[in-house]
């Protein structure tokens, strides 16, 4: 029997230019070009003015742990326990994500603690950002 | 919407509660329902409008042989009850009907004739939330408690504390699932679910159900203790928790709560009894912060110092809360059963002489969120 796997995204077409950001290693936001506001999750307006005239931009990658939960019960694709956080990008979106290359303990998560994105491979198509403690 | 027009005139909830293997969730539905309209003393075919959540009206109306002139399918999570008493009181005080049935049931634990509810992966939340190993509302409904401690200086022992306060409610009520009192530190050791909170700061998994019968005030005098509508307030603010604007407090708890002040002409002081939704151990703590009873800073130590307990200058959830008394998966109306009990008179913990019952409650992860204002005085 294969191995239960993470649940895997289905892009839109509103959401796809996020996927093939993360596929090419970058993480991609919107920012408006009437307001200058930067948002996420993906739209093809500004959530905050109405305006349709938004640009894709690469996000710094950059950011820090705003908040999480550890875990303890089983979940396809992960084993417990694992933190499941939220990370506040430098260009201020928060966004959900997992923490990795770091103890999944309430010591080694520090609220406020630097992170940086990286991305894991799920398929060919999709690669999904996480997240990890920042270097320096 | 004006004060006092329309009344809540019928309530009951299943006659049992608990783990109902016998039941499928739509007789669950029809028990409370039928229940409902015997405490009211009427008949179904006086029933002309309709409101549920998750089963669509149609289902309801259909099983228990109602006509209707209006329904409200609002579905947005544990407060649709809420939202459907707000929207039933615009449509009687409209004309659109004269005597509505909102009903909620769920077979949360035994699992018959469950209404599935499915996230796809390529919604929003299948997209930016499930990756991450969300699964149930225990590894969702906690994330922003870190945050809220960190910012509001609440301590881990003070969240216990809300377990322990209602504990000692639910022990007053022959009808809460688990009565045995329990201490800080039983919570703290108990088993750990979603890092900060432990199984004895999440809700219980229960089958149940409750219903509500609503008329104009003015018909309302011919039935026995008719609770008045004061005041009510809604919002949704969004489906995923990663994006609320906050996690130092609620959007749609802080837009709904003073809506329903404003709409009452009330202040806090006025208030002898509180509901607030309880799935887990940390919304007590928002809603008390959101709805402007205090400083959010001060939410930990006021439960803790015992305020909100048997006895306490502001009863909270005293018919033992979603984590002592029953959680069906949308425990709404069980808060909302509670304040039409202590506004009657009848509850099993009763406060004496209560006169004004907040209720308020909370959908999704902070999705939604909707607030009630009862009264017994006319």
């Amino acid at each position: 029997m294969a191995e239960a796997k993470r649940a895997r995204p289905v892009p839109t077409p509103e959401t796809q230019h996020y996927w093939d950001g993360a596929k090419a290693g970058e993480l991609r936001l919107q920012k408006c070009d009437a307001c200058a506001k930067t948002y996420f999750p993906p739209r093809p307006f500004c959530p905050g003015c109405g305006s349709r005239k938004v640009s894709v931009v690469k996000a710094s990658g950059k950011g820090k742990l705003y908040s999480y939960v550890i875990h303890h019960r089983p979940a396809p694709g992960f084993t417990p326990p694992y933190a499941i956080a939220v990370v506040e990008l430098d260009e201020g979106p928060r966004l959900m994500t997992n923490i990795v290359e770091c103890e999944q303990t309430p010591e080694a998560l520090q609220l406020d603690m630097k992170l940086e994105v990286t991305f894991e491979k799920l398929d060919d198509d999709i690669s999904l950002p996480l997240f990890k403690p920042a270097k320096g | 919407m004006r004060r006092n027009q329309v009344a809540v005139v019928g309530a009951a909830e299943t006659t049992r509660l608990g783990v109902i293997p016998d039941m499928s969730q739509m007789q669950l539905h029809a028990d409370a329902a039928l229940n409902a309209i015997e405490d009211a003393g009427l008949k179904i075919s006086d029933i002309d409008g309709v409101a549920t959540a998750v089963e669509t009206p149609q289902q309801i109306a259909h099983y228990l042989g109602i006509t209707s002139t209006w329904v409200d399918g609002t579905s947005v999570g544990g407060c649709s009850f809420m939202l459907h008493v707000r929207h039933a009181a615009a449509a009687i005080e409209a004309g659109l009907c004269k005597t509505v049935l909102i009903t909620h049931a769920e077979s949360g634990k035994s699992n018959i004739g469950r209404t599935p509810r499915m996230i796809g992966p390529d919604s929003f939340n299948g997209q930016f939330e499930l990756p991450y190993g969300v699964t149930t509302p225990a590894s969702m409904f906690p994330i922003p408690v870190l945050r809220y401690m960190k910012t509001h200086g609440i301590t881990h022992e003070q969240i216990a504390m809300v377990a322990v306060v209602q504990r000692e409610w639910a022990a007053k009520n022959p009808r809460a699932t688990m009565k045995t009192p329990i201490t800080v530190e039983d919570v703290l050791n108990s088993r750990m679910i979603a890092y900060p909170f432990r199984i004895l700061q999440c809700c219980l998994v229960t089958d149940g159900g409750g219903a509500l019968i609503l008329t104009s005030a003015e018909r309302a005098k011919d039935f026995k203790k008719p609770v008045y509508i004061l005041g009510t307030g809604e919002s949704v603010e969004t489906p995923m928790v990663s994006q609320m604007e906050t996690f130092d407090s609620s959007r749609a708890f802080r837009t709904a709560g003073p809506l329903a002040f404003r709409e009452a002409g009330i202040t806090h002081k006025d208030i002898d009894h509180v509901m607030i939704y309880d799935a887990f151990a940390h919304l007590p703590l928002y809603g008390l912060g959101d709805l402007g009873f205090m400083p959010h800073s001060e939410t930990g130590k006021f439960i803790a110092d015992g305020h909100t307990r048997p006895g306490g200058k502001l009863p909270v959830n005293t018919n033992g809360g979603g984590l002592s008394y029953m959680h069906s998966g949308m425990y709404g109306m069980y808060a909302l059963q509670e304040s039409v009990r202590q506004m009657r008179g009848i509850a099993p913990a009763q406060v004496k002489d209560a006169k004004i019952s907040v209720c308020h409650g909370v959908g999704g992860m902070f999705a939604a969120s909707g607030t009630i204002i009862f009264t017994n005085q006319t």
